[in-house]
């Protein structure tokens, strides 16, 4: 190998000019350093904060549990906690076989369009949760076409709040429900069947088994979703008292921010809960789930099939209803008496002092939460998932980037109130500016972004780093070269949930926005206090288009832009 | 390669001393010391799950051991990360980056290494040509077969021309007939370069075949390190004389220097380790060293068996032979021709000599041996 040699002494030669580069352990420990002092700042300290305000008075000295006595001696109080645990108790006793049936229909059966059925149950998603309240108003409100449907009874109070609230809440049981029952062992129907097991039976003993973890975690979410909602009970509750608009009237109206930080605790207990049981739930599901198992494949069945198809039509229209009669609406004269078609309500200037500003304020705040928040965290993901260096700090990083999901939005807006908004904190300059809205975003739907980033990670090759440090190539080389180019469609989808969600959140910013950064969600509530609802429709349309706009786009980078940088997957 | 090689150096090129590593209560490195002579190609061959691969990536850097000591090239790189370590590495996997180009893979290294984009263009030319793929540049791993990347993952840790390469397993996600074929071209190649070598594999063929010494691992611990011949002709434990061929286990009793008695027989052997007359011990024999033919009246250490069970193996029959006095389970490899001439046949006595210089004599215990063993 004579003419290897000079190339193996030139290597070495080049190896001793080379550059002194920065130690890759110091750029991974300044990394994970910088991730921890953000979830620091952004979720831990906001929650001490509320926690601690919840034993404090109004001069921050300690009272114990005195607030929470003020606040059980208090009948008004004491009627919205059971109103609020009314509201979502029945709404999930509706939405879970709601949305059960449709996933069953989904994965279990033969029936035609089923993702155009999936898309149109997820439509929900892309709308700020209040939008299916406006609908009703106009549905069944004082001007309501289907008035006389609730035989004298007001759609203002727990009917209009529990119709808005299974809305909202039945795609995010579809989505978890669809996920049980596709996670099954078509073997165990084949057993079933072979043995001549009745399909009753079969249902009872193979089916609702399987999926019984996600009907458990189903169940938490959208009870959690709904006694923590903010929007649907502002727009729809009339005299009806829930937890989270007594906060919002406690901390905005009265400043009362002890008697707020009390009812946030108390948001946060079923939250809590429902984190705790889904991963307790997420660990028996896998587990389940043998390596051997063989997905089931549902057979035809005529009949079964028609009547599924007739079931998720009627759901589907009526999810469609929800959101499509605040469009229509939103582009209507005079509701009821004049239905010419017009963009009148559109020209928000007319309604709200800030008008078209909110739109494009969330406009910016998403853009900025999607980039930056899809930055941080995939970054994040990678140092935690990836480097060697700081196993401690890593997994401190890591128990932080949990913690956004069992903290409601309307508990982390008021951890910021009482965090940022601090005399003593110097970073309360940032309070009502768009940079804490964006941070306050980021955090807000941090874990999500964060499983979906690990997932991805976590499916590329494990040696891409050591084979690097051989190389002696630094980590980040590698990261830009090969992990993001892989991770490119997990990015994108990252991106996109921050982005949507950025558009649609209501609960926690509706405590952080200033004069100069309204969001179109807020002016939404706010236009329909002023008694502007074609308005607020035309501004809650404009998101869902916005939304909307983004998936679509989403979809067709992905399918037709992304799938040619990723030629090389192809053989 | 006369570039990495210091004339008149006596140190080893890598030694390790009192190497263990923790896995919370779990031993998976328990002192290991071992050396490493310049430009060898060394084998460390062990069960699943007997630390090979913790030793391999130690020495790598990439996970480091909790105490214990290594030198490379002389210098103390005990806790250097492992771009500070001079080495190249295929994992099993392979690892190659499949959105780059199997060049871009090949010539990762060194564009890092601030080289001009001509020179690393010859440079991968050549080391494309030396694994045998030179038109495959411009090829996606996904496009290669499991052969090919394996030799573009070989290719890409040889690129920067390091003083060690350290191969995982590099051959167990092929087919045998690939393996065969990789595993001649991996030991050519290596002995073209020089350069020194580590190969973990579970696979005691392979290490037979491919080593200039093995390493024979088991549980955390170094049982034997041997050149081939010296691992499978003197086993130092009963473990590797079962982990490296196939020897069948027997009781016996150390009688005097050199004398055994086996159920009543007594037999003679070359080596008793030393050990105390009267001491219970594990006698060791390989099937393939059980003669049949001309067996005579003054053959020594003759034994009377039947033929309990025949297994075809292909080219030869694997019999389980009992002696006749006590039923002593005794396995012996009959050819195809031996077994025409002689008739054999299951149930069929026959009288074998059992050769002195081929029984091992273990100092453990029958009874201790695991039962995979003791088959
Ligand atoms: N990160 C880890 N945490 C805990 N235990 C580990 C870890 N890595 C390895 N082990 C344990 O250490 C032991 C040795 O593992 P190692 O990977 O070195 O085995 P191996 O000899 O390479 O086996 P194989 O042939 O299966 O690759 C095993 O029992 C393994 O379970
Ligand atoms: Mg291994």
């Amino acid at each position: 190998m004579a003419d290897l040699a000079p190339a193996a002494s030139r290597a070495i030669l080049s190896r001793r000019r080379g550059f002194p580069v920065p130690s890759e352990n110091a750029v991974a420990g300044i990394l994970v350093a910088l991730l921890c002092v953000f979830l620091l700042i952004s979720i831990a300290l906001p929650l001490y904060a509320l926690l601690s305000k919840s034993f404090q008075n109004a001069s921050g000295e300690f009272v114990g549990l005195r607030n929470f006595a003020a606040y059980f001696a208090n009948p008004i109080l004491v009627d919205s906690l059971f109103n609020s645990l009314f509201i979502a108790s029945l709404s999930t006793i509706i939405v879970i076989p709601l949305a059960f049936t449709y996933a069953y229909a989904l994965t279990r059966t033969c029936m035609p369009a089923k993702a155009l059925f999936y898309a149109l149950a997820l439509l929900p998603l892309f709308a700020p949760s209040l939008m299916s309240a406006l609908s009703l108003v106009y549905i069944f409100g004082n001007q309501g076409f289907l008035r006389w449907m609730l035989m004298g009874n007001s759609i203002y109070g727990p009917i209009g709040i529990v119709i808005a609230q299974v809305t909202y809440t039945f795609p995010h049981a579809v989505l978890i429900l669809v996920t049980a029952l596709g996670l099954s062992d078509g073997r165990l129907y084949e057993v079933a069947n072979a043995l001549g097991t009745s399909k009753t039976r079969i249902f009872r003993t193979v089916t609702l088994p399987g999926a019984q973890y996600g009907l458990i975690s189903a169940t938490f979410v959208v009870f959690t979703l709904v006694i923590t909602d903010f929007g649907i009970p502002k727009v729809i509750g009339g005299q009806y008292n829930v937890l989270a608009t007594d906060v919002y009237r406690a901390v905005v109206g009265q400043q009362n921010f002890e008697m707020g930080a009390v009812v946030g605790m108390i948001l946060l207990v079923p939250a809590v809960i429902a984190f705790g049981v889904d991963r307790i739930v997420n660990r028996r599901q896998v587990a389940l789930l043998s390596a051997r198992a063989v997905p089931y494949q549902p057979g035809p069945n005529r009949r079964r099939d028609i009547g599924f198809v007739i079931y998720c039509l009627v759901v589907a229209v009526l999810v469609a209803a929800a959101l499509g009669v605040a469009v229509w609406a939103s582009f209507i004269r005079y509701w009821p008496y004049n239905l010419s078609l017009t963009t009148a309500n559109y020209n928000f200037p007319r309604f709200d002092p800030n008008g078209w500003g909110p739109y494009f304020t969330s406009l910016k705040l998403a853009v900025l939460a999607s980039v930056i928040g899809t930055t941080v965290i995939f970054t994040g993901a990678y140092i935690i998932e990836k480097t060697k260096a700081f196993p401690f700090a890593r997994g401190f990083a890591h128990f932080l980037a949990m913690m956004p999901v069992a903290v409601p939005g309307l508990v982390l807006g008021l951890g910021y109130v009482f965090f940022f908004n601090a005399p003593w904190n110097p970073l309360n300059i940032f309070y009502a500016t768009l940079t804490i809205l964006v941070v306050n975003t980021i955090t807000h739907f941090f874990t999500v972004s964060h499983i979906t980033a690990l997932t991805a990670l976590k499916q590329i090759d494990r040696e891409f780093e050591a084979v690097s440090a051989s190389l002696k190539v630094p980590f980040w080389n590698t990261f830009r070269r090969v992990t993001v180019p892989i991770c490119l469609p997990s990015i994108l989808d990252i991106a996109v949930y921050l982005f949507i969600n950025a558009m649609t959140t209501v609960s926690a910013v509706i405590f952080l926005y200033g004069a100069q950064t309204k969001l179109a969600s807020i002016s939404i509530v706010h236009m329909d206090e002023a008694g502007f609802i074609a308005a607020a429709a035309a501004m809650a349309t404009m998101i869902v288009a916005t939304s909307v706009g983004v998936k679509i786009l989403h979809i067709l980078l992905d399918r037709y832009v992304l799938a040619r940088f990723q030629f090389w997957r192809r053989k | 390669m006369s570039g990495t090689k210091t004339a008149g150096d006596k140190q080893p090129f890598l030694q390790i001393e009192h190497m263990t590593k923790r896995f919370g209560q779990f031993t998976a490195l328990d002192r290991i010391s071992l050396q490493i002579e310049r430009g060898e190609f060394v084998c460390f061959l062990g069960p699943s799950g007997c630390g090979k691969t913790t030793l391999l990536r130690a020495i790598a850097g990439l996970d480091l051991q909790d105490e214990g000591r290594v030198t490379m090239d002389g210098r103390d790189v005990s806790f250097a990360p492992p771009s500070a370590r001079d080495f190249g590495i295929v994992f099993q996997s392979y690892a190659l980056f499949p959105n780059l180009t199997v060049s871009a893979n090949v010539g990762y290294g060194l564009v890092n290494q601030r080289w001009s984009k001509s020179r690393i263009k010859e440079r991968v030319t050549e080391l494309l040509a030396l694994v045998g793929l030179p038109d495959q540049g411009d090829k996606y791993p996904v496009q290669l077969s499991g052969g090919q990347q394996q030799r573009v993952a070989l290719a890409r840790a040889l690129a920067t021309s390091p003083g060690l390469l350290l191969l995982d397993e590099p051959l167990s996600a092929l087919d045998a007939r690939v393996r065969l074929r990789l595993r001649e071209q991996i030991r050519d190649l290596q002995r073209d370069l020089g350069v020194t070598t580590i190969m973990v594999t579970h696979d005691q063929e392979e290490a037979l075949t491919m080593a200039d010494r093995i390493v024979v691992m088991n549980h955390g611990v170094i049982e034997q390190i041997g050149t081939p011949i010296e691992v499978y002709a003197t086993p130092a434990t009963a473990f590797v004389a079962d982990f490296v061929g196939t020897m069948s286990f027997f009781e016996g009793t150390l009688q005097s220097s050199r004398k055994l008695k086996v159920a009543g027989i007594d037999l003679a052997c070359s080596d008793d380790r030393g050990l105390a007359a009267g001491t219970k011990v594990t006698v060791g024999l390989r099937p393939e060293e059980v003669r049949v033919r001309d067996v005579t009246a003054d053959t020594p250490n003759r034994v009377a068996v039947y033929i309990d069970d025949l297994e075809f193996m292909g080219a030869f029959c694997r019999a389980r032979l009992l002696t006749v006095s006590g039923d002593v389970p005794i396995l012996a490899d009959f050819s195809v021709n031996l077994m025409r001439d002689m008739a054999v046949s299951v149930g069929k006595h026959l009288t074998v000599a059992l050769p002195e210089q081929s029984l091992h004599v273990f100092a453990t215990p029958i009874d201790e041996l695991t039962t995979e063993e003791a088959a």
